[in-house]
C-alpha cells in the first residue's frame, strides 16, 4: 500500500505550465544572483533583450549562436528519445570540427565550393558520429555505461584536437595554435553576403548559411523520429525496452543508431563555427556548446520544435549577455552560464519536483469548480 | 634517472594527486551509497572559490577552511535534495551543479573582487606551508616529505575511509544502501538518512580538495581552475573499483602520468621516439574506458547505483 | 501421511486472527478470515493464486492493515502497523525474493540493522558467537564467512531463516519456500523446520504444494477466493480432499461446442523437451513438450510461478532455451539458432503478452502507434522506411470497431484506455494479421466482466477458424471455460494433461499441487 498518492497532471500542465514554471524558477534565482551582486535585474533583462533582438546585428548574432545550440540541442534530444543521456556533445562537436577542417584543408584549395562544402558537411557528421558510436558500441557489446564513457571521450577529444593542432596542422611561423586558413571554397557563405546578392543590406556578422542547415536538421529529426519506421523503433526502445524486445526490435541496435545520429548532429557544429565563422581549425570553438545543448533540450522538452525555440532563447541569452557585459560591467557571460546550470537544475533534476503540488492544487480547483457547477445546475 | 629528477617526480605526483584523492574518496562514499556524483567538478570549483574569497576577506586560514566545508556540504545537500528526496535524475543533477558553479564562481568573483573572476592572490601566511624542506624535491626523500599538511591528510584519509567502510556500523549500512536499499529499509534503517550522511561526508572531502587548490597549489582562484580534475577523480574511482585503496592507487598513477608528461616533453623514449604530451594527458581517460569495456578486469559498480529508492509499500 | 500429533490438550495459541477483512477496491482479498495457529506447530496455509493467503500473511507481518478484525499474538492483542512491530512481537518472515546483499558475507547480512556495537570488530565477534549457538540449537548449518553471491539458493534461504531467528522470531512465516529449491534442498529445509518445531518455534507455511502439507504440517487451512474453506488437522484429511477444497466446486465448465480438433492433424507448433535455467541457476522449464493442433484451444493451468511465463517466452521467441527444439510449421529451431519475435510473426505466430503495460503496449504512444507494435515493418505500414500513418490510423479504427474498444479514438494515448480496452486492443492487433498460432498470457487479468466475455468469444472464434490457441491463465475458471484440453504445469514440468471432459476438480487440484490424481 503505497503512501504516495498517484497524481495525474493534465497534459497541458505537464507540457506547458510545468516547464514554464521551472524556467521561471531558474530565472528568479538568476535575478536574485544579479541583485546580490549589486546590479538591477530588471535593467539587466531589458538590456539583454535589446542586445539580442534590438538591432539587425544583434539579431544576426542571436541566430548564429542559436544555430550552434540547435545542433547540440538536437543531439541531446535524439539520444533522449532512445532513453539515453548524451553528455558527450562537447567531444562529438570537436570531432565534427576536426572532420570539417581535414576535408577543408585537403580539398578546399583545389575544388569548387559545391563539391567541398557538402563534403565538409558529410565529414562533420561522420566524425561526430564515430565519436558517439564507440561509446554506444561499448555499451551494447561490453556493458560499459554510456554516461561515463562519453565523459571520458570528451577529454580524449580535446587531447586529440590539441595534438592535431600543435603537432600536425599548425601553421609554421604562426604563434597562435591554429591551422592555416581554409581556401575560399571551404567557407560557408555569410548571410550578409547572400542577402547582398539580392540587393538587401545586412550588417556583417558571423551568421551564415549553417542556419539553414540547422533548420533542415530539425525538420529531418522530426520526420525521422515521428514519421519513419526507424524512428518508431528508437522511440519504442526509449519508452519501453520490454515492449521493444517483444516487438522484435533490438534495444542495443537502436541505442547505437540513436547515438550515431546524436553524434552526427553535434558534429555539425563544426560547420557553423569553423566553415562559417573562423575559417580555420582552432582549439576552443566548442567551449561549452555541448553542455548548453543539454539545457536547450531540457527546456525544449526534447522535441525539435521545442529545441529550436529554446535554442533561440539561449542564442538571445548569449548575445544579450555579451552586450550586457559592456553596459553593466558587473554582469558578464558567466551569468548566462550560471543561468544555464540553473535551468538544467530546475528543468532537469528538479523538473518534477513541483508536479505533486501542482497536481494537488489542480485537483482541489477542479473539485471546487465541479461542486460550483453542481450547485448551479 | 638522477636524484633530483626522481625527487621532482615524486613531489609532483603527490601534488597533483592530492585533490584527486580527496575527490575520488568523496565520489566513492557517494557512489557506494548508491548516488552518482557528477557534481565533483562544480563542488571543487565552488569550494576553491569559497576558500580563496574567505581567506582574502577574513584573513583567517581556519575560517577559510570552515567556509569551504560549509559550501561543500550545502552543495551536496542540494544534490541530495534533488536526487534522494525528489528522486531526480542523478546524472542531470550533478551536471546542473557543475554548470551552475562554474558560472556562479566567476560572477561572484567579478562582483566582489573586480579581478576578472580571480580572487586576490593570498600572501604566504594565509596559505598552507610545507612541513619540511625547500621548493620540494631536491632528493627523493624530500620529494616525499616536503609537502603541506593537506597532502598528508589526504593520504591519511584513505585508510580512515577504509576503516569507516569496513569496520564501522555506518560503513556497513552505507555499503548495503548502494547494493540493496530495500533490504536496508526492511531492516529498519533509513535509506534517505544514510544517503544524506554519505553526501555530507562527500561535501566535506570535496571542500578539502577545493581548498587545496587555492590554499596550497596556486595563490588564488582562477576561473575554471579545476580543468576537468573532478572527472578525472571519477575515472580514478572507477579505475579503483569503487574502493578507497584502489582509488588511491589510480590517483597516484594519474598524478604520476601528469608529472611524466611535463618531464617527457621533447625527450625521445627508446624505441618509440618522442611521445606527444597529449598522448600522456589522454592516458588516464583512455585507461578508464578500457577498464569500463572490461578489457582489463571487470569493474563492478554498486548494484543500486543511480536508482532512486522508492519504498515498495 | 502421518505428522506428529500436537501433544498438549490445551495448545497455547501462537497466532489468533479473527474475522479479518481486507478489500482492495472492489476485490475482497480477505473475507471474515479466522486463523488459529498453535504454538510449537507447523501450520500450512494453502490456496491458489488470489486465494488471499499472501494478503493474510502480509497483514500479520505488518505490510497491510486489515479493514476489520482482530489479531492476537501469543495470547495478547496486537496492533501490527509495520514490519518492525511484527518483529518486535517475535514474528519473522522469509520472502520468496530474498533480501540479501550479495557482496556481503552471510554474517554481515545477519548483522545489518542489528549491530550490537558501532565498531564492527567486536560486533561481528559477538554476533558470530550468538549465531553459532543458534545454529547448534536449531541444526541449521551455514558458512558464516561465505559471500552470499557464492551461496546456492538453498543456503541463502537458510540464511534468511537465520536472520529472522536472530532477531528473535518465535513465529516464522515462510512464503512458498520450496519454489526455488531442488528436491535435496527441500528435504534439508524440512529437517530444519522440524527441528525448529522441536525447540518450540511456530512455523506458518504458505504453499500450494499439497505434498509438503502432508509431509510437514500439523494443521492446514485452505483458502479460496478470500475465505477459509477448510481448517483441520492434516491427520484428519486426505490430499484429494485438500485438492478439492483448494479448487472448489465448478457448477458449469462452460465449454461451448466448437469444431473438435482431429487428433491426427499435423501440429502447427510442436515443442520438444524445452529446458531453461534462470540467472540464479534455478531450472524453470524442465523437459517440457507440447503440440498445438489446428482448431483447438489448449489451456495451461497451474499456480503461477511454475514455468508458465517462461514457457510463453520461449515459444514466442523472447528467450532461447538451454536445450530442446521447436517445430513451427515447416521450420525447425534449435537453441543455437532460436526463434525471434520478428521471425515468429512472419511464421504467423502471434503473442499476447502477460504484461500488457510493460510489453504489450507502449503506454506513452497513441493507440495507433501501439496498434502496430511488432508489425511496424510490414509493407502495409511502411513504405521505403516511412511510416504510412494513414494506413496505421485506418487499421486502428478497424481494430477498435471490431473489438469494441472504447473510446474509439486512435489518437488517444494508450495509457488512457481502461484495462479491458487495452487488452482488447492488443488482442485485436494480434488477430488482425490472422495468425495460425496464438499464444495468450493472462487474457483477462485486470479486465472488466463485459470485456472478459468478449475476449473469450474472440478466442473461440479463432479456434473455430482453424487456428491454435495456447492460453496461460492463473484463473482456473478461465482455463476450464475456454480449453479443449488442459495441461497442468508444476515446478517447470508438465504434471499432466487432461481432455476437458476429464477435468474434475480433484484431478486438476492434485496435478496443480504436484501430486498424481488417485
Amino acid at each position: 500500500m503505497s503512501s504516495s498518492q498517484a497524481y495525474e497532471l493534465p497534459r497541458w500542465m505537464d507540457l506547458g505550465l510545468l516547464p514554464v514554471l521551472n524556467l521561471g524558477m531558474a530565472l528568479a534565482v538568476s535575478a536574485l544572483v544579479v541583485a546580490f551582486t549589486g546590479q538591477d535585474p530588471a535593467q539587466a533583462l531589458s538590456l539583454l533583450l535589446r542586445g539580442a533582438f534590438g538591432s539587425a546585428m544583434g539579431l544576426s548574432y542571436t541566430l548564429y549562436y542559436a544555430t550552434t545550440f540547435v545542433f547540440t540541442g538536437l543531439a541531446v534530444a535524439v539520444a533522449y528519445h532512445a532513453g539515453l543521456f548524451n553528455i558527450g556533445g562537447e567531444g562529438q562537436a570537436m570531432l565534427g570540427g576536426i572532420g570539417t577542417s581535414l576535408v577543408a584543408l585537403w580539398l578546399g584549395d583545389h575544388y569548387p565550393a559545391w563539391v567541398v562544402l557538402p563534403a565538409m558537411i558529410v565529414a562533420a557528421m561522420l566524425f561526430g558520429m564515430l565519436w558517439a558510436a564507440v561509446p554506444a558500441v561499448l555499451q551494447a557489446w561490453r556493458g560499459s555505461h554510456v554516461v561515463i564513457t562519453t565523459i571520458m571521450f570528451n577529454f580524449l577529444a580535446s587531447t586529440l584536437l590539441s595534438y592535431l593542432l600543435v603537432e600536425v596542422l599548425k601553421e609554421p611561423g604562426n604563434m597562435t595554435v591554429e591551422s592555416r586558413a581554409f581556401g575560399p571554397a571551404a567557407l560557408m557563405p555569410g548571410v550578409h553576403e547572400v542577402l547582398a546578392t539580392i540587393g538587401i543590406e545586412w550588417p556583417r556578422s558571423p551568421l551564415n548559411l549553417s542556419v539553414l542547415l540547422a533548420i533542415a536538421a530539425a525538420v529531418v529529426v522530426y520526420f525521422w523520429l515521428w514519421r519513419s519506421t526507424s524512428g518508431y523503433a528508437v522511440r519504442t526502445v526509449g519508452f519501453a525496452p520490454g515492449a521493444a524486445q517483444y516487438a522484435g526490435i533490438r534495444p542495443s541496435r537502436q541505442v547505437i543508431v540513436a547515438m550515431c545520429a546524436s553524434g552526427a548532429l553535434a558534429g555539425l557544429l563544426g560547420i557553423n563555427e569553423l566553415a562559417g565563422v573562423q575559417g580555420r581549425l582552432l582549439l576552443d570553438y566548442v567551449v561549452g556548446a555541448g553542455f548548453a545543448g543539454i539545457a536547450v533540450s531540457l527546456i525544449g522538452r526534447n522535441h525539435p520544435v521545442g529545441v529550436v525555440l529554446a535554442a533561440l532563447l539561449f542564442g538571445a541569452l548569449y548575445q544579450g549577455g555579451a552586450e550586457l557585459s559592456f553596459e553593466m560591467p558587473g554582469v558578464s557571460r558567466d551569468m548566462v552560464f550560471t543561468l544555464q546550470g540553473l535551468i538544467v537544475l530546475f528543468c532537469g533534476a528538479l523538473g518534477q519536483a513541483a508536479a505533486p503540488t501542482l497536481a494537488r492544487a489542480w485537483a482541489r480547483w477542479s473539485q471546487a469548480k465541479d461542486a460550483k457547477e453542481a450547485e448551479r445546475g | 634517472m638522477d636524484e633530483i629528477a626522481l625527487g621532482t617526480l615524486i613531489a609532483s605526483t603527490l601534488r597533483v594527486a592530492t585533490p584527486l584523492i580527496l575527490c575520488a574518496l568523496a565520489a566513492t562514499l557517494s557512489e557506494r551509497a548508491g548516488v552518482i556524483d557528477l557534481g565533483l567538478e562544480g563542488k571543487m570549483l565552488a569550494t576553491a572559490f569559497a576558500a580563496g574569497s574567505a581567506a582574502a576577506l577574513t584573513g583567517s586560514l581556519p575560517l577559510a577552511f570552515l567556509i569551504a566545508i560549509l559550501v561543500g556540504i550545502a552543495l551536496s545537500m542540494l544534490h541530495g535534495y534533488a536526487c534522494v528526496s525528489h528522486r531526480g535524475d542523478q546524472v542531470v543533477a550533478g551536471m546542473a551543479i557543475t554548470m551552475t558553479c562554474a558560472g556562479l564562481t566567476v560572477v561572484l568573483g567579478i562582483a566582489w573582487f573586480h579581478l576578472g573572476g580571480q580572487t586576490p592572490a593570498l600572501p604566504d601566511e594565509l596559505r598552507l606551508s610545507r612541513w619540511f624542506g625547500g621548493p620540494g624535491g631536491e632528493t627523493p626523500m624530500l620529494g616525499l616529505l616536503g609537502h603541506n599538511g593537506l597532502v598528508y591528510l589526504a593520504l591519511l584519509l584513505v585508510p580512515a575511509i577504509v576503516w569507516l567502510l569496513d569496520h564501522t556500523r555506518f560503513g556497513l549500512r552505507l555499503q548495503a544502501t548502494g547494493e540493496n536499499p530495500a533490504m536496508v529499509d526492511a531492516a529498519g534503517v533509513s535509506v534517505l538518512a544514510l544517503r544524506y550522511q554519505a553526501l555530507a561526508l562527500n561535501g566535506v572531502l570535496c571542500a578539502l580538495a577545493g581548498a587545496y587548490l587555492v590554499l596550497a597549489q596556486s595563490p588564488s582562484f582562477v576561473p575554471n581552475m579545476t580543468a576537468g580534475r573532478g572527472y578525472m577523480a571519477m575515472a580514478a574511482m572507477i579505475f579503483g573499483h569503487w574502493r578507497p585503496l584502489g582509488a588511491l592507487g589510480a590517483c597516484l598513477l594519474f598524478g604520476f602520468l601528469d608529472a611524466l608528461a611535463i618531464r617527457l616533453q621533447g625527450t625521445p623514449l627508446p624505441g618509440i621516439g618522442a611521445v606527444p604530451v597529449q598522448a600522456i594527458q589522454a592516458l588516464p581517460y583512455a585507461m578508464t574506458v578500457v577498464l569500463l569495456a572490461g578489457f582489463i578486469g571487470r569493474a563492478r559498480a554498486p548494484k543500486a547505483l543511480g536508482q532512486p529508492y522508492v519504498k515498495e509499500r | 501421511m502421518s505428522a506428529p500429533a500436537v501433544v498438549s490438550t490445551v495448545p497455547a495459541s501462537a497466532v489468533a486472527m479473527t474475522r479479518i477483512c481486507k478489500r482492495f477496491g472492489a476485490l475482497r482479498a480477505n473475507d471474515e478470515v479466522d486463523l488459529h495457529v498453535a504454538r510449537g506447530s507447523i501450520h500450512g496455509i494453502v490456496g491458489e493464486n488470489g486465494a488471499g493467503k499472501s494478503t493474510l500473511m502480509s497483514i500479520l507481518y505488518g505490510f497491510y492493515q486489515a479493514d476489520s478484525g482482530e489479531i492476537e499474538v501469543e495470547g495478547q492483542p496486537a496492533r501490527i502497523r509495520n514490519a518492525h512491530d511484527a518483529i518486535a512481537l517475535g514474528i519473522g518472515m522469509v520472502h520468496q525474493h530474498f533480501m540479501l546483499v550479495e557482496t556481503f558475507t552471510a554474517l554481515d547480512n545477519v548483522l545489518l540493522g542489528a549491530e550490537p556495537n558501532w565498531r564492527l570488530g567486536p560486533a561481528r565477534q559477538r554476533v558470530r558467537r550468538e549465531l553459532e549457538a543458534l545454529m547448534r540449537d536449531t541444526g541449521l548449518q551455514l558458512n558464516l564467512d561465505a559471500v552470499v553471491e557464492t551461496l546456492p539458493v538453498g543456503e541463502r534461504q537458510r540464511l534468511e531463516i537465520l536472520k529472522a531467528l536472530y532477531r528473535g522470531a518465535r513465529i516464522l512465516i515462510l512464503d512458498e519456500p520450496t519454489a526455488v529449491l531442488t528436491p535435496a534442498e527441500t528435504d534439508t529445509l524440512f529437517v530444519t523446520l522440524r527441528q525448529l518445531r522441536e525447540r518450540g518455534s511456530t512455523v506458518l507455511l504458505i504453499t500450494h504444494k499439497l505434498k509438503e502439507i502432508a509431509a510437514l504440517c500439523d494443521r492446514v487451512t485452505v483458502m479460496r477466493a478470500g475465505r477459509v474453506v477448510l481448517d483441520t488437522r492434516t491427520a484428519d484429511t486426505t490430499i484429494d480432499g485438500l485438492a478439492e477444497a483448494m479448487v472448489g466446486r465448478r457448477v458449469q465448465l462452460g465449454r461451448r461446442e466448437g469444431a473438435a480438433a482431429p487428433a491426427d492433424a499435423t501440429p502447427l507448433l510442436s515443442a520438444q523437451n524445452l529446458s531453461w535455467r534462470d540467472d540464479q541457476g534455478v531450472m524453470r522449464l524442465n523437459e517440457v513438450s507440447l503440440a498445438l493442433r489446428p482448431g483447438e484451444i489448449v489451456g495451461i493451468a497451474g499456480v503461477s510461478g511454475n514455468g508458465q511465463s517462461e514457457l510463453l517466452d520461449v515459444l514466442a521467441g523472447l528467450a532461447a532455451p538451454a536445450s530442446g527444439s521447436l517445430q513451427l510449421g515447416d521450420q525447425r529451431f534449435e537453441p543455437s539458432r532460436w526463434l525471434t519475435p520478428a521471425r515468429a510473426r512472419r511464421l504467423r505466430l502471434a503473442h499476447v503478452p502477460e504484461d500488457r503495460h510493460r510489453r504489450g503496449l507502449v503506454l506513452p504512444f497513441g493507440a495507433w502507434e501501439s496498434a502496430v507494435l511488432g508489425y511496424h515493418r510490414l509493407v502495409r505500414y511502411a513504405r521505403r522506411g516511412f511510416a504510412r500513418r494513414g494506413a496505421m490510423h485506418d487499421d486502428t479504427a478497424k481494430m477498435m470497431a471490431d473489438y469494441d474498444v472504447r473510446p474509439r479514438a486512435p489518437g488517444l494515448r494508450s495509457a488512457k484506455f481502461s484495462g479491458g480496452n487495452q487488452q482488447k486492443l492488443v488482442l485485436a492487433r494480434e488477430a488482425l494479421h490472422q495468425p495460425k498460432v496464438l499464444l495468450v498470457g493472462q487474457p483477462t487479468r485486470g479486465v472488466d466482466i463485459g470485456a472478459i466475455e468478449f475476449i473469450h468469444g474472440r478466442l473461440r472464434a479463432m479456434r473455430d477458424a482453424g487456428g491454435a490457441v495456447l492460453v496461460v491463465s492463473s484463473e482456473l475458471d478461465e482455463i476450464l471455460a475456454l480449453s479443449d484440453r488442459v495441461i497442468v504445469m508444476n515446478a517447470g514440468r508438465i504434471a499432466g494433461e487432461l481432455p476437458i471432459d476429464a477435468c474434475s476438480e480433484s484431478a486438476l487440484g492434485c496435478l496443480m499441487a504436484g501430486v498424481q490424481p488417485q
